[in-house]
Order: C-alpha cells, then structure tokens, then sequence
C-alpha cells in the first residue's frame, strides 16, 4: 500500500472537492509519480490558478501558490526563470487555462519553458455552479447554457501542441496507471509538458446532463476512450465524440530558461 | 558590466535611471510588455540583466508581467515591472494580490495622458487615483514620485528598500516628461547606497508562520525553496497562511496589513520643503509639475511674494500630517498637477477647510508652465 501521507498536509483535510469528483483520483496518481520520480518536496513548487482543481495544492506538503484566475502559468514563468533549480508543477482546468488564462496558455507552450502542466478537463465551471466553459461540448447543458451549448469546443492538447509544447498527453482518471505513467513522463521532459486529465464533475455537469452517477461518467470516458494508435486508423465521422487517449507529441525542442542561461555564459565569457 | 555603467557622471533620461536604480537596488528580475512611454526601461534593462546574471523576460501582456514577477519574487529575487496607464490597469488585479499575499516588487508607471490609449507620447499624471484604489478591495499601498532624473535613481532604490521592509508591492510614478528628459546625473557607487532585504526568519520550518502577526506588522519572509514549504494564497487567510472564512482571522490580518504601513508612515513618507520658512502662499505639487512650481516659487520671490512649494516624494501613504503642519501660517494653497484636480481633492481633504484652495490643472497634453502657476498666485493677491 503506498503511503500518500508523507505528501499530504492531512490536518487540511477533509477535501474541499464533491463525492464523486475525479479530482483525488488525480491527486493519488500525481503523489505516486513525485515518489516514483524520487523529488524532494522541498524542490517542488506547484502553482494553481483559481477553480475547483486549482485548490489541490493547499493539500500537499510542498512550496504551493493559490494565484489569481487564469494566471498560474504567469506566476509559474517567474519561479521558473528566478530558480530553474526548482520542479515546477502547475494545477489548472479547463476554464482556468484556456478561458480566461488562454493567452498565457500558449505563450508557455511557445516559449516551451520547462514547466509541466496538469490540466483537469472537467467541461464545466465546477467551483462557481457549472458555467459553460470552452470544452462543454455542443449541445451539453451548463448553468450559462440552459438551452445547450452553442459554442464549437477547444482541443486542448491540439492548442498545446499547435504552440510548440514538447510533451503532451491525454489520459483519464478510469486509467490512474497510465495517468501516474503520463506525469512521470511529463515532469521528467525538458520543457512545456502538458497532460489533459478527463476528470468528470458529476455535481455541476453530470446531474444537469443526466450522465448518471460518477462511476457511470467514468465507464463512460472508458468506453469512448480510443488509444492514439488505433485513432490514426478511424475515420473523422468515427472518431467523433470519442476521446483520443496516450502520449500525442514527445519532441524534443529548446526549453526557455536553458537558452536563457547560454546567453548569461555567453555574456559573462566575452 | 558595461563600461557605461560604471560611469559615475553620466547623462540619462528619467527611464535610463530608473533602470539603473533598480539594478543598483539588487534587482535581478524584470518582466513586461512593452508601451510608450515606459519601454526604454526594459530595453536598458533587456541589455544589462544578463550580464547581471539576472533574468529579463518580455510576457505576453501586462498581467502576465504581473505574475512573473510576484512568482520570481517569491523565489527570491527582487522584481519590478514597468508600464504606463492602460498597462497599469491590466496589472492592478495581480497587485491586489502582492498586497494580500505580501509580496515584495516594484512597480513602476511612467504615466501617459488618459483615459483609454489617450496620449501615448504626452504626459499626464492622472493616475494618483489608480495608484492608491486601482486594484480591488482594503488594502495599503506605498508610491512613490520622483522629480528629477538623479532623483529617479534614488527612488528607485527606496521603493524596492520600502518593498523588502514592508512585504509590499511599491508604485513608482513618473510621467511622460520626467522618463525622457535628460539630465546629467552622478550616480553613488555600489557601496554608498544603503540596501534593504527581507527579513528572514528565526523559526525552524515547523514553527514557521509566513503571515505571522508580529509587532512591526511584517512577517518575515523566506523564498521557496529553502526548506520552508508554506502555502501562500490571494485568499483571506491565517497566519499559517491556508484559508480562513473565519471574521475573527480576516479582520486580523486585513488590520495588520494596514498597520504594518500606517504605524511606519513617518518612516514612509518623504516630501521637501522648498522656499517654505517664511511662505504665505503655499504650493504642493510632485514629478514634473514640481519643476514647474519650483520655478515659479523662484519668479513670484524675485517679486517680492512669501511663496514657497511643498514637494509631495511619497504620494501614498498621503502626507496629509506634512501639509497640516503648515496650516496656521500658510494663508493660501495651490495645488499644480497634469489632471482635473485628483491631488488637489487629497490636499483638500487633508486640511479640512482651514485654507483655501486654488488649482492648476493641465490636462490636455501640455506641460503645465512655470507662468502659468505664477499667473495664478498673482490673481490670489
């Protein structure tokens, strides 16, 4: 049994987040990456911007900023650049990073400063009453879209990847191995490296959506989950509403803060 | 280094020193988005960081320089931003939050004519308002304006000192005039200028409270990283720095954050006294206006007239006590400013009634002249 307590600031507990919420499910799968990586928590800093997901770092015992809506990658960028000696893991969701933080999203995922980035994809404003967000899907029903949503949706990854991020991975909480695998991943590439966790919102999205309970918004992202590699052999009209899961780009590509210090080197030689 | 900046006389405009000041201060973290008339800061600074080891980096927009910033700081370097007015307003979210969070950094604003894009190559000094009440909610604030070029660089210098001693962000205003006028300076050598850090605490990490309700209202501050894992948040918050819905704990930290500056205003504020012994005819004005006042005072002595100026260098906290204390003998004020009256209404305020005031107010663009202030104590006779 792996000892989640030595990462966990257990007097904050019980969790802020909902029976049935994704949310822990990630929490366990990134607490085991951090031990299978052997990270120090003194050298972790997790910064988070506002929204449901964004309240896990009060959770765990490392240097955790709670920032402003929209901006942890902002806050992120300063860590990073000040002491690149740090690992720095940045919580968001969907609203959080490519709503109202989507011009930051992908100028990190430009500039591919090695900050790894999990990002809870819940489809919803989960935290102010289930708002539609820019990943409720066309005809989906929110607290703003009574009627259903008439907005096409973001690809999240796809924006990430299209901004120059060298790692980016799609996964679900139905799968929390593969999930851990992802973050190991994630936190070890040199650069922007993005995981789109699925984590489903039964409070605020599956009761308004009649989507039943959370173990059947789960079986639902397994069943209408489909590995990359089998994806490449499906037509568009079969792939349509189905979830593309796995690692979606691996490169590698400059990071900002290493070409950075080749300028103060460079600078301090001449 | 360049050899430039170890030049002790050397001619710079306002932003140069500016630049300058902050790198004399200790600080090695710069971020933000280019804007008229402020982005000679960040070229100067583009330039020099690096050679520095410190870090220069241009974000995507004023809030992210905001963020940037606040993020370095709290990983130890001292940061600073620099902008003008509709850059300033995108920042004042994240400056809400350095103020509840009790972040160190500078923030500096070369003001431009407003509102909206309005001038973006003519001076203003509007936005003594958006300094103090830009960003939401209670809170303190420290900003300070600076005269001269020379003085560009000595402000610069205290307001990250005042940032570091209080936990607090600190405006630096300039106007249009004031960043690109040139002037020849002399600049203090490294070991003439008196630094200020954070304090760091005595507290083993178990026992360390990163918003403790000390005597002085700081808490100290350590950076993360070194050992000391603590939460920090924009949330209302204990002293252990989690959240807190709890009256007893807001009311406490919102009154500490006011104290720590209230109860150290007179450390705080500065302003100067020209020509004001004797004066009968007080005026108060600051950044480039001063200059214009300054001269006036000169013309209206050669007339024969008791006037004298009180120059404002701390805008905020507002030195109200400063303008009191020359209440009984002044028997008449004019307020010289590049707005409708924003100081004029502080300095009102401040005296309550016991003397009249009188204003100049430019804002079209224009520098307000030296003639233009001594026509108006003429008409006072």
């Amino acid at each position: 049994m792996f000892n989640y307590d030595q990462y966990l600031r257990l007097d904050k507990f019980p969790l802020i987040w909902c029976s049935g919420c994704g949310d822990g499910i990630v929490l366990k799968s990134l607490l085991r990456a951090v031990h299978k990586l052997g990270l120090q928590k003194d050298q972790i800093c997790m910064v988070s911007g506002i929204g449901c997901s964004s309240r896990l770092p009060g959770y765990v015992d490392f240097n955790t900023l709670h920032t402003t809506h929209g901006r942890a990658l902002t806050f992120a960028t300063g860590i990073k650049m000040a002491r690149p000696e740090l690992t720095v893991l940045v919580i968001t969701g969907d609203g959080d990073a490519t709503a109202i933080g989507g011009n930051h999203y992908i100028h990190a995922a430009r500039r591919n400063i090695d900050l790894t980035v999990l990002l809870f994809n819940n489809h919803i404003y989960g935290m102010t009453g289930g708002q539609v967000s820019p990943t409720t899907a066309k005809g989906k029903k929110a607290s703003t879209a009574p009627y259903g949503s008439f907005e096409n949706t973001f690809n999240i990854s796809g924006l990430a990847q299209a901004a120059g991020a060298s790692f980016v991975a799609r996964s679900g909480v139905y799968n929390p191995v593969q999930l851990e695998n992802y973050i190991v991943k994630a936190i070890q590439k040199k650069g922007f490296s993005l995981v789109e966790i699925m984590s489903p919102c039964p409070t605020a999205y599956g009761r308004r959506n009649r989507e039943g309970t959370p173990v059947d918004m789960i079986a639902w992202q397994k069943e209408n989950s489909v590995p990359v590699a089998k994806a490449g052999q499906l037509t568009p009209e079969e792939l349509e509403g189905k979830l593309i899961t796995g690692i979606l780009v691996d490169i590698e590509r400059s990071e900002c803060r290493a070409e950075y210090q080749k300028l103060i080197d460079r600078l301090a030689q001449s | 280094m360049s050899n430039a900046s170890q030049q002790r006389v050397r001619v710079l405009t306002g932003n140069e020193a500016c630049a300058e000041g902050a790198l004399a201060a200790g600080m090695r973290f710069y971020a933000g988005y280019p804007i008229t008339p402020s982005s000679e800061i960040a070229e100067v600074l583009a330039e020099q960081l690096p050679r520095y080891g410190g870090v220069f980096i241009q974000m995507e927009d004023e809030i992210a320089s905001m963020g940037a910033i606040i993020g370095a700081s709290l990983a130890g370097s001292k940061a600073m931003t620099a902008t003008s007015g509709p850059g300033f307003s995108l920042m004042q979210e994240n400056i809400g939050y350095a103020a509840m969070a009790e972040v160190p950094c500078v923030i500096v604003n070369v003001m431009r004519g407003g509102p909206s894009t309005g001038l973006p190559t003519l001076p203003s000094q509007g936005d003594i308002m958006q300094a103090r009440w830009g960003t939401h909610g209670d809170h303190p604030i420290i900003a300070l304006t600076p005269f001269s070029v020379a003085e560009t660089f000595s402000l610069t210098v205290r307001a990250f000192n005042l940032a570091e001693q209080y936990r607090t962000p600190v405006i630096l205003l300039l106007d249009e005039i004031l960043g690109h006028v040139n002037e020849k300076v002399e600049l203090p050598k490294d070991g003439e200028i008196a630094l200020v850090n954070r304090t760091l605490p005595h507290d083993p990490p178990e026992r360390y409270l990163p918003y403790r309700h000390t005597e002085s209202g700081v808490p100290p501050m350590v950076s993360f990283g070194q050992g000391y894992r603590y939460h920090v948040t924009g949330l209302a918050h204990d002293e252990s720095g989690f959240p807190t819905n709890r009256a007893s704990e807001i009311e406490k930290l919102l009154d500490r954050l006011h104290r720590k500056i209230e109860q150290n205003r007179d450390h705080i504020v500065e302003v100067e006294a020209y020509e004001m012994e004797d004066a009968e005819i007080g005026l108060i004005s600051f950044g480039s206006s001063a200059r214009a006042s300054r001269h006036a005072v000169r013309l209206a002595r050669e007339a024969g007239k008791k006037a004298g100026l009180l120059r404002i260098k701390t805008l905020w906290p507002f030195p109200d006590q400063e303008i009191q204390a020359y209440g009984d003998r002044v028997k008449k004020w004019i307020v010289a400013e590049m707005n409708r009256g924003q100081l004029a209404h502080e300095v009102e305020w401040a005296l309550c009634g016991r003397a009249p005031i009188h204003r100049v107010t430019v804002y079209n663009g224009d520098p307000i002249s030296p003639l233009t202030i001594l026509n108006r104590i003429n008409q006072l006779d």
